[in-house]
């Protein structure tokens, strides 16, 4: 299906000048592009112009603090999967960027990307979500920086205005012993979209938070889950405690990859999953990460 | 729209070229410059099947502009080696392939995997190729050849 919109295509070297391109109300910002063209070519997306953001100087790459590990927005799935650095410190996004569709689309695929896209699968937001990230973004004005529990507001929405354009991903680094976990639910392994995905990051002193994709218009947090566990240790009758929360954290609906109903019994599945082995790894019994859970 | 010349280095050779806006690069490929072993499937970067090498990493090459490969290095299929490789070979000798609609991609998939890994795990191979629709063979003989070709060395 070929891309039937015209538009002028910009190559900006510097942010200014990016930003001044996307003062155009028909403009529309380029990264990686894996969704962006497929959307132009199904005609959902038909910019006047397209700005390619990869010219730009310091949009690329990693900046490590004592606080915080900041992504440049251009920085790729793969990036982030090559990042010894991710891998270490945030091994819940190394876990997750793993599984966003195939290497081919990691390869060009950005996390900036995946969070302006929005889509309620998105794999990157759940860790994003208990790692309390925020997303920086630049406007013609004034640079302001969003929590990411704020960002999304709708399914494809996020509160970006016209004529901003995200500049970067910060994570703060948790100071506490953490072990996490991401279980995705796909229909097959390999490339698929999440049916469910569930995010568990358990704290040293039991403290636990835990957010849900692909089972509501946004990703969330589960915020009466984690007060359920806060201060409390592990144990059966806790996961079954916390498994009854679920259906009033989630709102799944019923699509083409799956049923309401499976994606609510499999997010408490999951979710006993997660914190079984986020609780595993913390205490050193298992593989920070990786794919056989506990 | 207005076209835009670009030039890139296919397989080796410098090429200009000029592009609509909105060509991708799997038509300016297949189009423009005869490079016809990246096929378009399902041109919504699901298949794999119009993987190219760009700037050393796979792309789907549906999914990128040709006015993006503005000075950039594609390598394709026919680009890979003069002789066939070591892969490809394995790949022949197995009857990995059947309709063969599959195979540029896969190859080039497999080559970026053998290049970044000399003894990729099973998983490891399964992974690299999982964007890569195969209708025909059920994946088996085509795991086969990239474990026997990282086994046989270069």
């Amino acid at each position: 299906m070929p891309i039937t919109c015209e538009f002028e295509y910009h190559k900006p070297k510097t942010l200014p000048e990016a930003l001044k391109l996307l003062t155009d109300k028909g403009s529309c910002v380029l990264a990686g592009g894996t969704d962006l063209l497929v959307w132009m070519k199904e005609g959902l997306r038909a910019p006047k112009t397209v700005v390619d953001i990869k010219g730009i100087a310091g949009m690329g790459g990693f900046t490590l603090s004592a606080s915080a590990l900041r992504i440049g927005a251009c920085v790729t799935f793969s990036e982030l999967i090559e990042s010894d650095v991710v891998r270490k410190k945030l091994p819940m996004l190394w876990e997750c960027s793993r599984t966003v569709a195939s290497v081919g689309v990691r390869n060009r695929a950005t996390l900036a990307g995946n969070i302006c896209s929005a889509v309620p699968s998105l794999d990157s937001a759940p860790a994003l979500l208990v790692y309390d990230a925020v997303v920086e973004v630049r406007g013609p004005k004034a640079t302001r920086k969003v929590p990411v529990a704020e960002w999304f507001t709708g399914v494809k929405r996020t509160a970006l205005k016209p004529g901003e354009l995200v500049t970067a991903v910060i994570i703060p680094l948790t100071k506490k012993k953490a072990g996490s976990c991401y279980v995705k639910l796909g229909r097959y392994r390999g490339e698929d979209l999440a049916q469910v995905g569930v995010a568990v990051l358990a704290l040293a002193d039991n403290e636990y938070r835990v957010a849900f994709c692909a089972v509501g218009p946004v990703p969330t947090r589960a915020k009466k889950i984690e007060a359920l566990l806060s201060g409390k240790e592990l144990d059966d009758a806790l996961i079954a405690q916390a498994k009854e929360l679920v259906p009033q954290e989630i709102s799944p609906i019923t699509d083409i990859r799956s049923s309401k109903e499976y994606r609510l019994h499999m997010a408490r599945v999951m979710l006993a999953r997660g914190l079984k082995a986020a609780c595993a790894r913390l205490a050193g019994d298992a593989p920070a990460t990786g794919d056989n859970l506990v | 729209m207005k076209k835009i010349a670009i030039e890139f280095k296919l397989n080796g050779t410098q090429r200009q070229v000029e592009v609509e806006p909105s060509d991708t690069l799997l038509e300016a490929l297949r189009e423009r410059v005869g490079a016809k072993s990246p096929k378009c499937g399902c041109d919504r970067g699901d298949c794999g099947t119009c993987t190219v090498s760009f700037n050393g990493k796979t792309v789907r090459s549906c999914l990128v502009l040709a006015v993006e490969a503005d000075g950039a290095e594609i390598v394709t299929l026919e680009g890979i080696s003069k002789e066939p490789s070591k892969l490809q070979k394995e790949f022949a000798q197995r009857n990995a392939f059947q309709c063969g609609f599959c195979a540029p991609g896969i190859v080039m998939s497999a080559t970026e995997l053998l290049g970044k890994k000399k003894k990729p795990t099973r998983e490891e191979i399964q992974e690299a190729i999982a964007g890569n629709l195969c209708r025909c063979t059920g994946y088996t003989p085509i795991v086969e050849a990239i474990e026997a070709a990282a086994n046989g060395g270069k």
